[in-house]
């Protein structure tokens, strides 16, 4: 346990002042929020807590947990080598997001439809991490993941050279990507136009919304449900051997291992194709994650990344997961993938129309 | 007694102890039954829940690589009972079986048709939730024994709410769209559909399953599948990743926009 209270002890703060900190934050969020209620580990009465556990003895990791929040994935320029905000910083820091985050962004261009969310369609939430770290990325310390190896780099660069290329004849479309990418072929199309992955599963990172897990455990085997694309990871805790290396997955293999009252769960065996923050990464990823209940509504969740032929360093995340009330719904994205079909449909009838591709 | 069997006394009476707190094949230590596990059927009911014979199958040119297979029939008393309308409905879905199958697009199958897929679920119990997870189109449902209250939309694998009747797990399942069907031969339902199953241990390796499938838009009264499902007992099984959506896109998408007078 003692090991895993930095999820709640900033620097010169205990963790219960710490505690009280965030819950005072939580409150104040909520009193600012709007649309939903700000969550906050219920910290105080962790005091006499006691891990739950399975009639095996091992801690009880069940339920439905959330990891929406405001917190950067990596740490912005301007706060350098600022580890944790103090509770001023993290204030003014809420505020500016979330009046950023709310803004009206209709257009009378294209951009109207590219941008045309605000705060209202998001479920990123209304709070920092209570742990009040300014970045979710941990180590490297200065809270940045690291530069990527050059073959990787310059893999990556050749691609984008490639595409733009393409891109410069009819046919293309700026989709989920973020960028110009051939749009009349489906399979030239991001994973997440195409609701393979949202880029949430493994390592579990918050997006846009949709942001719960539920976590469902039995002897020997552990699941995970990703609300995001009812993407389900089956976790063996039984000692089985990883799939044999020629056989590769989108969400990879996972096997897990109790240490002390920590689950490890080491994923291996990925397909090489990514979608969001990790898109970077080739099919010699490895990830490994830790699960800890360290409080009654909190499950600590830390994982490292590792992929000698993509970054040039393993680097490392943390978020504490927050239980939530509510109950998780089936996103059924690909039945309904209306998107694609006319995102083919104009790609495909620009192609026709100008006889070039 | 020497002393050596002095001293391994307690160990004896700990071990029988331990013996008598075992639980029987199947039981959990909360006394219900454990249904967890890796489990598949293995009959052709996936290919017609009514008895039928072989058949060719939609490629001529594969041989008998996708011929249909026969099989006995899987539903009690014989006769899947259609209301009229319904009847013609079904032989228009069973004309058009090779290109308006769900199962071809890669859409979440629906129950009751997700337990006798030719794929393996897993079985997940744990403790106010039950995780039922398929291999196919990575359809996954959540089973509350605490009723979570009434769905909130209707929804490709429906709202599952269980209960224990002795050591059956009972799982209500409402509020499915109508988009899915039971079987590769066209039988179907509305979005009306009301699925009760009943999932009882026969011995540790077999599951038998039955589900009464009641449907006033479709059919003029309740009726009954009824299957063992097999334990996958293969030193490796697992339930590997069927991601089955890039399949699909051809069948989906070739057509999308093609049309030169379309839009």
């Amino acid at each position: 346990m003692q090991k895993h209270t930095s999820w709640l002890s900033g620097p010169r703060q205990t963790p219960v002042t710490r505690a009280v900190t965030a819950a005072l934050l939580g409150l104040a969020l909520a009193a600012a929020a709007h649309a939903q209620q700000a969550v906050t580990p219920t910290s105080l009465a962790a005091r006499d807590w006691k891990v739950p556990r399975l009639a095996d003895g091992k801690p009880d990791l069940q339920g439905i947990w959330t990891n929406r929040t405001i917190t950067p994935f990596e740490r912005p320029a301007d706060l350098a080598d600022k580890e944790f905000f103090t509770r001023e910083e993290a204030e003014a820091y809420v505020t500016r997001t979330l009046q950023r985050n709310n803004r009206d962004n209709r257009t009378d261009d294209v951009n109207d439809v590219l941008s045309a969310y605000n705060a209202f369609w998001w479920d990123s939430g209304t709070s920092l991490l209570p742990s009040l770290r300014t970045s979710i990325v941990v180590d490297p310390p200065n809270g940045r993941i690291p530069p990527l190896t050059p073959a990787r780099s310059a893999a990556l660069a050749a691609q984008r050279a490639a595409v733009q290329e393409r891109c410069q004849r009819p046919g293309c479309a700026v989709a989920n990507s973020g960028t110009p990418a051939p749009a009349d072929e489906p399979e030239a199309l991001d994973l997440m136009t195409r609701c393979i992955s949202f880029g949430t599963v493994v390592p579990m990172l918050p997006t846009a919304y949709n942001n719960n897990y539920q976590i469902v455990q039995t002897e020997g085997m552990l699941a995970i449900n990703t609300e995001m694309v009812h993407q389900v990871r089956r976790i063996p805790t039984d000692g089985k051997p990883h799939l044999p290396s020629n056989v590769r997955q989108w969400f990879g293999d996972p096997r897990g291992h109790w240490e002390g009252d920590t689950l490890v769960v080491e994923t291996t065996n990925f397909k090489g194709e990514f979608f969001g923050r990790m898109t970077a990464a080739d099919e010699n990823l490895r990830v490994v994650e830790r699960f800890t209940r360290v409080a009654p509504d909190v499950l600590l969740y830390q994982f490292t990344v590792d992929d000698p032929t993509a970054w040039t360093a393993p680097w490392s995340g943390e978020i504490p997961l927050t239980r939530t009330d509510g109950l998780l719904y089936e996103y059924a994205c690909h039945e309904g993938n209306r998107g694609m079909e006319n995102i083919l449909r104009a790609a495909r009838k620009e192609v026709r129309e100008t006889g070039a591709r | 007694m020497t002393q050596n069997a002095l001293r391994r006394l307690p160990l004896v009476a700990s071990a029988l102890v331990a013996l008598a707190a075992t639980p029987a094949f199947g039981q959990s230590r909360n006394a219900r039954p454990s249904l967890s596990g890796i489990w598949q059927a293995l009959n052709t009911a996936n290919w017609d829940l009514q008895a039928h014979s072989a058949e060719p199958g939609p490629a001529p040119m594969l041989g008998a690589l996708v011929a249909v297979p026969p099989g006995p029939g899987f539903v009690v008393g014989g006769e899947i009972p259609y209301l009229p309308a319904a009847l013609a409905q079904r032989e228009a879905n069973r004309k058009n079986r090779w290109t308006d199958d769900p199962e071809i697009k890669c859409f979440m199958p629906g129950v009751p048709r997700a337990s006798y897929l030719p794929y393996p679920f897993q079985i997940v119990q744990g403790t106010d939730t039950i995780m039922m997870t398929y291999e196919f189109a990575d359809a996954v449902r959540i089973i509350n024994l605490k009723d979570p209250g009434e769905a909130p939309a209707d929804s490709w694998m429906g709202w599952s709410v269980g209960r224990w009747d002795g050591d059956t797990l009972v799982v209500d399942v409402t509020a499915q769209r109508d988009d899915t069907w039971l079987d590769r031969s066209g039988n179907y339902h509305s979005n009306a559909l009301h699925v009760v199953e009943r999932y009882t241990l026969r011995s540790p390796d077999v599951l038998l399953y039955e589900a009464t499938i009641e449907d006033p838009n479709v059919f003029s009264r309740p009726w009954t599948i009824r299957m063992p499902l097999y334990r996958r007992l293969d030193e490796n099984a697992q339930l590997m990743e069927f991601k089955c959506i890039p399949f699909a896109e051809p069948v989906l998408y070739d057509r999308i926009g093609a049309e030169p007078s379309g839009n």
